[in-house]
């Protein structure tokens, strides 16, 4: 019966959603875009406009962003907790995995940190780059479930580059200019070091990010291990 | 067959297939997984509502503006949108392992009467529950038979 309801439900909502579809256009909505691709590279001196975006035209947005995975990476804590010191572990994995875990650390440290630092300019960024920095970290766990990320170093780092990010915003109102207005010289457009302070910024997003998924998911593979 | 209307259609499914799942199963990890479809469908629709044909993505290479550049507003929303989605993700996968640990299994209607139960045990009352049959004897109203 329940089941029945259910179906019955979904056959209605998705006439609903389909006759909202109908009405909207297939692409093509004139947003800000067009106005912030025009004069991006001039304004902020970015070549990748989405970081631009992120970055420069909304960046407290990005930072309340922060807030919210920092808030999710607390609760993770909270409710998972800190495992047993006596609690039992997995053994470690085979050959492979742990012989993988050791050649990729290394490589995902790089490809992280080279994605970080080139948000600028090519696809990607503090964010993206960061997941990769986490799972550089997070793999080692996997291979050996015995060894735990030190989790009062993940939030040291956690906690610097949030103040780093926030820092950087109020340097800018010293200059009575508004929270996050990029600063210094915008360089020329293209190299790495242009676009002032827009790599600083995803720098300590990286970081944050990187520390934050790293915190996170060996909560959850510690908390796997309690029993 | 128009390509818009093939990615605005998967968007639809992957909305409708989300909510499906929150609605259909009772295993905590599907109804997660259905929030996530869910999620990943929307981000679609995010994108796609300033899709344009053949515009190229909005970054500058060696100095060459592109004739047609993409939307950077909705990328950046959606970046958004899915670092968000891992923070949502990891704390109801967390949530999830807890109730396995607690209650021992991931079926919601075995969790919600094992706590029930364990509501009614505390208070000390007997569970509430529908009776079989009417616990009074004699002709019931409406001049209908009595049970046997």
């Amino acid at each position: 019966m329940r089941r029945i309801t259910s179906l019955l439900f979904l056959l209605g909502l998705g006439l609903l959603i389909a006759a909202v579809f109908r009405d909207m256009a297939f692409g093509g909505a004139v947003l800000a875009g067009d106005a912030i691709n025009a004069t991006a590279a001039r304004e902020v001196g970015a070549a990748n406009f989405v970081s631009a975006v992120v970055l420069a035209y909304r960046g407290i947005d990005t930072l309340l962003e922060l807030g919210i995975l920092f808030t999710a990476a607390v609760v993770g804590g909270l409710v998972l907790g800190r495992p047993r010191p006596e609690a039992t572990h997995d053994a470690d994995a085979g050959f492979i995995l742990r012989a993988g875990a050791d050649l990729y650390f290394p490589l995902f440290l790089v490809v992280g940190l080279y994605i970080v630092l080139h948000g600028h300019l090519t696809p990607g960024g503090g964010f993206q780059g960061g997941v990769i920095l986490a799972s550089a970290f997070f793999i080692p766990v996997l291979a050996r479930p015995g060894s735990s990320l030190d989790q009062r170093v993940i939030s040291v780092i956690e906690g610097l580059a949030g103040a780093a990010f926030i820092l950087i915003g109020l340097l800018a109102m010293t200059d009575g200019k508004a929270f996050l207005t990029p600063l210094l010289d915008k360089g020329e457009l293209g190299t790495l070091l242009s676009a002032g302070s827009l790599p600083l910024l995803y720098a300590a997003v990286g970081l944050k990010v990187g520390a934050e998924l790293a915190g996170l998911l060996a909560h959850l593979a510690n908390a796997e291990a309690v029993d | 067959m128009d390509t818009g209307l093939i990615l605005y259609a998967g968007a639809f499914g992957l909305i409708l297939i989300g909510i499906g799942g929150i609605v259909l199963s009772h295993h905590l990890v599907r109804i997660i997984f259905g929030i996530a479809l869910l999620e990943a469908g929307t981000n679609l629709l995010l994108l796609l509502a300033t899709w344009r044909d053949g515009a190229s993505a909005p970054i500058i290479v060696d100095g060459r503006v592109p004739a047609l550049m993409a939307d950077p507003v909705p990328q950046a929303l959606v970046l958004t949108a899915i670092v968000i989605g891992v923070g949502v993700l990891a704390v109801s996968l967390g949530l999830a392992l807890r109730v396995q640990q607690a209650w021992g299994t991931l079926d919601i209607r075995e969790v919600r009467r094992l706590l029930e139960r364990a509501i009614d045990d505390e208070a000390g009352v007997t569970p509430a529950s529908s009776l079989d049959a009417p616990a009074v004897s004699g002709p019931l109203p409406g001049g209908q038979e009595e049970r046997a």
